[in-house]
């Protein structure tokens, strides 16, 4: 990670130290995402919700709470859920980055998600990425997770259209069906 | 499906339609025209403008499109914000049609009062195009059935012509017209040409019930969810358009504060950020200072940098507990009668009993997973618009009025709500009037971009129009049979209605005025307090609160006659055969002649039964509860009964049944709080909504039934709160009347 000292400037609210209140760290990284290099010039700090978003146009990654309280943002790096409304893009050379877009292109997503279509989970649909992101996170560690490793993965995945029956139902079926 | 383009971004090259649903995947007149309907993948959204109606081959009228390859269009006047309209209005045109639902492709209607106004809407007066009041079903049963099945007389007569046979012999199957005596078939596409030159008839002659093939079937999948679950579907936080800018607001701090002024100059000096605009507030819409940047994080960034003076001089002084004691006091006053029977007692009869209990309900935040949002693109003469609309043409009406434009001028493109419950549909269309001053202030300063304002979640949370705080009072008296012979409730709570002085809210008292009891004795009361913070409907409505104070005081009640509460409300319902039904069926299903299961050594388990009669349909749930020695509960299973007459679609009725259980069960959980006029809760770290590890199994029951269908979207909510609290009572003996329950007894 190359790093470059901006013009000094007064700081923002996300500021933390001194440093950080008076200069701004301009980076240029490197990123893996959905197997595609991306080459992210910009703020270090930018959280990486907004950059998958607003720059690269993977917009299946939602915006909830910006504070990682509701998961909608829910991606993987390295295969661990991650929250991206609070990941900066700074700590993210190097790993590997998928998100909902990619789920297909592995067994377990593409079955995550058959099993969404078999036992038609969403509703309004916004937090259904974050989701079927946690449910793979999930099923990638524990191949037949029961209602309380169910509710202790995707209890931080809020869905204000309670779906949450239909949610747990569809992590069973695709267990079974990855078993089969 | 295969995919024909790649998924990129969303990103439109123009303001046309078509490009915002990106993908094309049929050529919708063979290429001859050179013409490419957006359909999109499936259960993605495509716009009804990205047809030119002069160019489509057979559009018998508003609802229903058909092409040369027999896709059928059909055109939703509803939002789709999870409750399954596209779906059901779907099924509901492929049944008359014959086809399946793989042939439909569904789109929104643009924003066009002329043609898409809410039938039962314009029942009641209102000329309006909207989605709500669980209204999409019963509006669409007839409308769209019977604009299906004038494309299919046609499709008929042009098909009898081409043969020279009467139509009578003529039958559709599966997207074709059949002639049985000699086996010849046409398709649909090949007919359209000819049947769009056939008259419009006078009146068509509907499917039978019998003859259903999706209507009231299980297995017919939602439209929508192939969209939903591989995150291609587009919602208006996700449009972006070539050179839009976003926009992040600093709202006032206190209702009733205003901007005195701002210093901008760290804002500005953020890399990305394009400019600061002043955003007009008034009673309705909040307004502040607006930062417009290249993306959501600079505005952001930039929105917390500003460094802004208010004017609090006007700022409300009080907060939910100066507005609870207010309340409580007007209980005592006259009020305006609802509805009054018979002569109502206020004390206790002979040998009798006289409960007087007081009830205090919170606001409440619809706090939809998609904080509000609306793009918005002012031109010379004219605005576009992107936005999950629920109150189509009034927000088109007030974002015109906004602009000096007409409202044909205003332009609005419908997407898909992630969430809504109400909160889209803003009778003062708050957020997008903001959303409008944002642009034209911007366009003030030279800035001739389209601007999509994005509220961040606390914005969301603290911008008001929230479900009203009420408090009710009830004085019951049951005689010394353990009849219940009187009940008079005060209802107190803001009204968001447009009436005139003095007259009921039917929206206050709905669910509150018209319980199903037979009580001789009967008398509600409203008052309607004008406050400075701002209400409106949320999901269930007037439900919301009345079914908590009704359906535990029948408890209390049946405990006070010494009865068994199912038994003691069947009692009062000899004339209501629909609730007894719900009821009947409910209790057999839950098991409630047999006792509860004891619970682990040192909880207690309790089981309450509730019902409530809302937007048309009658429901009846029964919760159990296990209440550990700590004083955390949970629940252990809601069973519901619904009867929404005739069912369009099983599992959806089944998921709204369910989803409206879970939002109900946010009801015992959240608060919003003011505290001298600032809303002290933000985000879901102090508004917990329900969570995954605090959903019930859920067991739901449809009463079969062929009487019209009536609403589902909202009618599963109101009786969870009171069904757990009178579980709660089993359980432990205490009465609740005060929401959310945060007291000894607590959600675990």
């Amino acid at each position: 990670m190359r790093t470059f000292i901006n013009a000094p400037r007064s700081g923002t609210c996300r500021c933390r130290g001194f440093l950080r209140s008076t200069i701004r760290l301009i980076a240029m990284l490197e990123l893996n995402i959905n197997g595609q290099q991306h080459t992210f010039e910009g703020d270090a700090e930018m959280p990486l919700l907004w950059y998958l978003r607003d720059e690269v146009g993977l917009t299946g990654t939602k915006f909830g709470c910006g504070m990682a309280l509701c998961g909608a943002c829910t991606v993987q790096v390295d295969g661990q859920p991650v929250r991206a409304c609070v990941t900066p893009v700074g700590t993210l050379q190097g790993r590997a980055i998928s998100t909902i877009e990619s789920a297909r292109e592995n067994r377990i997503g593409a079955v995550v998600q058959q099993a969404w279509i078999a036992e038609q989970v969403p509703q309004c649909g916004y937090c259904q990425s974050g989701q079927i992101m946690s449910a793979i996170a999930l099923l990638s560690t524990k191949a037949d997770p029961d209602d309380s490793d169910i509710d202790a993965a995707l209890s931080g995945n809020i869905c204000r259209c309670a779906t949450y029956r239909r949610i747990r139902a569809a992590i069973h079926r695709a267990a079974q069906e990855l078993k089969a | 499906m295969k995919r024909l383009s790649s998924p990129g971004p969303v990103e439109a090259s123009s303001v046309s339609a078509e490009n915002i649903s990106t993908l094309s995947r049929r050529s919708f007149l063979g290429g001859l025209a050179g013409l490419t309907l957006a359909v999109g993948l499936p259960g993605q959204i495509a716009l009804a403008s990205s047809l030119d109606s002069s160019n489509t081959p057979f559009e018998p009228n508003a609802f229903i499109r058909i092409g040369v390859d027999g896709q059928v269009t059909v055109v939703s006047s509803y939002l789709e914000m999870g409750q399954g309209a596209f779906t059901g209005l779907a099924t509901l045109a492929a049944e008359e049609l014959d086809v399946g639902l793989d042939k439909v492709t569904v789109v929104p209607a643009m924003a066009d009062v002329k043609r898409y106004a809410n039938p039962l809407f314009a029942k009641m007066g209102w000329n309006l195009q909207a989605t709500g009041g669980s209204t999409s079903m019963s509006g669409g049963w007839v409308q769209m059935r019977e604009a299906a099945a004038s494309a299919r007389a046609m499709l008929l007569s042009a098909a009898a012509k081409h043969w020279n046979v009467a139509p009578s012999t003529l039958a559709v199957e599966n997207g074709e017209v059949i002639h049985p005596a000699s086996g010849r078939r046409l398709g649909y596409g090949q007919l359209v040409a000819a049947a769009a030159r056939e008259p419009l008839p006078d009146k068509v002659v509907l499917k039978q019930p019998e003859a259903f093939k999706l209507i009231g079937k299980q297995g017919v999948a939602r439209v929508d969810v192939p969209a939903k679950v591989d995150g291609s579907a587009i919602y208006t936080q996700d449009i972006k358009l070539p050179g839009m800018l976003v926009a992040v607001i600093a709202h006032p701090p206190r209702i009733g504060a205003k901007l005195r002024k701002v210093d901008a100059t760290r804002t500005k000096a953020i890399a990305g950020v394009v400019a600061v605009v002043e955003v007009p507030g008034d009673a309705a819409i909040q307004g502040g200072v607006a930062v417009l940047a290249r993306n959501t994080w600079v505005a952001r960034q930039g929105r917390d940098a500003l460094d802004i003076t208010w004017d609090e001089s006007q700022a409300m002084a009080e907060g939910s507990k100066e507005i609870f004691e207010h309340y409580r006091g007007l209980t005592d006053e006259v009020g305006i009668v609802a509805i009054e029977r018979g002569q109502i007692v206020d004390a206790a009869p002979a040998g009798g009993t006289f409960i007087d209990a007081v009830y205090e309900q919170p606001y409440l935040a619809h706090a939809a997973m998609e904080p509000l949002n609306c793009l918005v693109h002012v031109q010379d003469g004219r605005c576009e618009i992107w936005n999950a609309e629920q109150w189509h043409t009034g927000d088109q009406a007030l974002a015109a009025k906004e602009l000096g434009l007409k409202p044909e001028q205003v332009i609005i493109h419908q997407l898909y709500a992630g969430g809504s419950f109400g909160r889209r549909a803003n009778p003062n269309s708050d957020y997008v009037v903001e959303a409008v001053r944002v642009a034209r202030s911007a366009r003030e300063q030279g800035i001739q971009a389209p601007v999509k304002l994005v509220w961040m979640r606390e914005d969301d949370m603290r911008a008001g129009y929230y479900r009203p705080l009420t408090v009710h009072r009830v004085r019951l008296a049951l005689d010394n049979t353990g009849a219940l012979v009187s009940w008079h409730q005060h209802v107190v709570g803001q009204s968001f209605m447009t009436l005139p002085e003095g007259a009921v809210d039917p929206v206050l008292v709905e669910g509150a005025a018209d319980i199903p009891y037979a009580i001789p004795n009967f008398k509600v009361v409203q008052h309607a307090p004008k406050l400075a913070v701002q209400t409106q409907w949320m999901r269930s409505v007037g439900h919301t609160h009345a079914a908590f104070v009704g359906e535990t005081l029948m408890d209390e009640a049946a405990r006070a006659a010494g009865k068994d509460p199912y038994q003691f409300r069947l009692a009062l319902l000899a004339q209501q055969p629909r609730h007894r039904a719900v009821l009947d069926l409910v209790a057999d299903k839950a098991g409630w002649s047999s006792p509860l299961a004891a619970g682990a050594p040192g909880t207690r388990r309790g089981r309450g039964i509730a019902l409530q009669f809302a937007f048309g349909s009658y429901v009846a749930q029964v919760a159990e509860v296990t209440v550990a020695s700590d004083g955390t509960f949970s629940i252990d299973r809601v069973v519901c009964a619904v009867d929404c007459g005739r069912v369009i679609n099983p599992q959806i009725v089944a998921a709204q049944a369910e989803g409206g259980i879970g939002f109900g069960l946010t009801f015992l959980r959240a608060a919003i709080t003011l505290d001298k006029g600032r809303v002290v809760q933000g985000n879901f770290n102090d508004y917990p909504v329900l969570r995954m590890n605090g959903m019930p199994a859920v067991q739901v029951h449809i009463v079969p039934s062929d009487a019209s269908p009536t609403g589902i979207g909202e009618p599963g909510v109101p009786p969870v709160s009171p069904a757990v609290a009178n579980a709660l009572l089993d359980a432990t003996g205490t009465t609740f009347r005060t929401l959310p329950l945060l007291g000894a007894l607590r959600p675990a």
